[in-house]
């Protein structure tokens, strides 16, 4: 079998789904979206790269190393949060952080 | 050839002063506020005098093509610094109080600031993407800077993951869009869809994607879900500062995006565009009426006003850009003064103003202050001779020039919806026997009552005469093209 764009393309709408269901449907803990941001985040470049490596042209990848810098200062951001939310309701359950609803 | 110093002096002045303003703070040890802000300012000044020398008419491209220097970068970026400017003096006195006033709170406004300015200054999609993590990030910490409240960690929570979605929705267009047209510079794609003169459904698909990320950025319904919590949950300073400056931001991104990159798929974002802005304004001027939370209720109304500037974008017009660059600035005047007088209130009273209710009274005691709040919430609600009403007013009518009379029905009764609840916090102050357990203190800080009725005052001004700004919109739009 010969891999070609559209494979790569396919595996990257099937985790871009994926970890959209786990933000949205994911009822339980915040590093599970956490998790769900990253690989949000990796379908992309996967996008990217498939693009780059299909269309030879280096922007692409480019681009991949600049998100590849900013996810990891997304997480940073996101696990201090997730810091602070535990310091100030002893959880990190999804279902525990509900004080701003009316 | 231009020289790159020239270009992006203003965001390298900005970026320098940021690292500063942090490490002084921590040499300081915090207790030296008054020079940081002092500083802080300094900075703006330079910046909007150094952004300002360059020339309105011409486009000066810098970093590879990366960075643009234009008419409406020019009016986008000297909004800003005019904003942070009054948001710094009118949020000093209240975070001071709380003890925010830190050299972390002024470093991550400046550096929300440079994200700010390199949307607006990008003409590439990884300048464009890289000036959205920079402002979405400062703006998380901005929300949780107050730690050791649970609204706030809870609103910066919330704020974090719907950005994080919302990007991951515009990269995931980005990505489509350089797969489909091979570039990643915004002239470029316009110049390859032009030559493909084929509407491709990839293509569209990929337009979906980033609508969606702008209007999450934006703030516009039915992609709102993150503003009504993230405006009640934050201190009123960080809330005024999320709801003014980057929204200009927004504004620079979807023109960037939509109209010089993606001018040939005008049908199809214009008619996105015009459903979420009917949507906006309904959902917003609506829902708002529900609302007891003053913060709360200036969200939807947000929302809504989100809505009004939608609408003159979505006809793809140079006299819409005008409007809705009009819009934009009356809205930034009328927010600035709405949250300055929560915060002033604030200041002065033993309890925080959280509720409607609690302005109560507020004409016999403070005339002056129920004064401004009546000619604010009179420009919000869009009541002649103020500027909210003239920036309603240019909307519709280039709506209606554009030949969309149903939208401008629309617009004109949500509007009139919209009145209800400005009216009811009028009528509260002015009318309402004030509550017996909470007092408004006489203690006057001039600085920000000063600084806080030349802002109303310009809202009256600009509105009687609003000429000279419209003047200046129409000439940034026509020299976008």
């Amino acid at each position: 079998m010969i891999v070609t764009l559209s494979h790569y393309l396919f595996l990257a709408g099937i985790l871009f789904s994926i970890s959209i269901l786990g933000i949205f449907l994911n009822r339980k803990n915040i590093i599970l979206i956490l998790m769900a941001i990253e690989l949000m985040l990796l379908a992309v470049n996967i996008n990217f790269i498939a693009f780059s490596y299909y269309l030879g042209d280096l922007a692409g990848q480019v681009f991949v190393f600049f998100i590849l810098t900013v996810a990891a200062a997304e997480s940073a951001i996101g696990l201090a949060i997730i810091i602070l939310i535990f310091r100030n309701y002893q959880s990190i359950d999804v279902a525990d952080i509900n004080r701003l609803k009316e | 050839m231009t020289n790159i110093f020239s270009v992006a002096l203003p965001e390298i002045i900005i970026l320098i002063s940021a690292m500063s303003v942090l490490l002084l703070g921590v040499y300081f040890n915090n207790k030296n506020s008054t020079s940081l802000f002092g500083i802080t300012q300094l900075t703006l000044l330079l910046s909007a005098y150094f952004t300002a020398q360059l020339p309105m008419d011409s486009k000066l491209l810098a970093f590879g093509g990366m960075f643009i220097s234009d008419s409406l970068s020019i009016y986008l970026k000297l909004l800003s610094y005019f904003s942070l400017s009054l948001v710094l003096i009118y949020s000093k006195d209240f975070l001071f109080q709380k003890k925010l006033l830190t050299g972390e709170f002024f470093s991550l406004t400046l550096f929300a600031l440079l994200g700010i300015n390199l949307i607006i200054s990008s003409f590439n999609l990884l300048t464009v993407y890289m000036g959205i993590e920079l402002l979405s990030l400062s703006l998380y910490t901005l929300v949780a800077i107050d730690r050791k409240n649970k609204e706030a960690s809870e609103a910066a929570l919330k704020y974090f993951i719907l950005g994080a979605v919302a990007s991951g929705f515009l990269l995931y267009g980005f990505s489509m869009v350089y797969g489909l047209t091979g570039t990643l510079a915004i002239d470029e794609i316009s110049q390859q869809l032009m030559d493909a003169q084929a509407s491709s459904f990839v293509f569209s698909f990929a337009l979906v994607f980033i609508t969606v990320g702008i209007a999450f950025k934006f703030g516009a319904a039915p992609f709102q879900l993150w503003v009504p919590d993230v405006y009640q949950g934050s201190s009123t300073p960080i809330t005024m500062f999320i709801g003014s400056v980057p929204k200009f931001a927004s504004m620079a991104m979807l023109i960037r995006l939509l109209y010089q990159s993606m001018d040939y798929y005008v049908i199809d974002w214009q008619s996105m565009l015009l459903i979420m802005a009917i949507i906006s304004m309904l959902l917003g001027n609506i829902t708002a009426i529900a609302q007891v939370k003053i913060k709360r209720l200036l969200a939807y109304s947000a929302i809504s006003h989100v809505g009004f500037i939608f609408l003159g974008l979505a006809t793809g017009a140079v006299t819409g850009i005008a409007s809705a660059l009009f819009y934009v600035s009356a809205y930034m005047l009328m927010t600035l003064a709405s949250f300055g007088i929560i915060i002033i209130l604030s200041n002065q009273k033993k309890n925080e103003i959280i509720e409607i209710n609690d302005l109560a009274g507020l004409a016999k005691e403070k005339p002056w202050m129920a004064f401004l709040l009546l000619i604010t919430f009179l420009s919000l609600a869009g009541i002649p001779p103020t500027i909210g009403f003239y920036a309603k007013f240019s909307v519709i009518q280039s709506v209606i020039q554009f030949g969309w009379v149903w939208p401008a029905v629309i617009a004109i009764i949500s509007a009139l919806i919209g009145m209800y609840y400005y009216l009811k916090i009028i009528k509260i102050a002015y009318f309402d026997d004030p509550n017996s357990d909470k007092k408004f203190v006489k203690q006057q800080n001039f600085e920000f009552t000063i600084t806080l009725s030349i802002n109303v005052m310009a809202i009256i001004l600009i509105g009687l005469f609003p000429e000279f700004l419209l003047d200046i919109t129409t000439l940034t739009s026509i020299l976008i093209f």
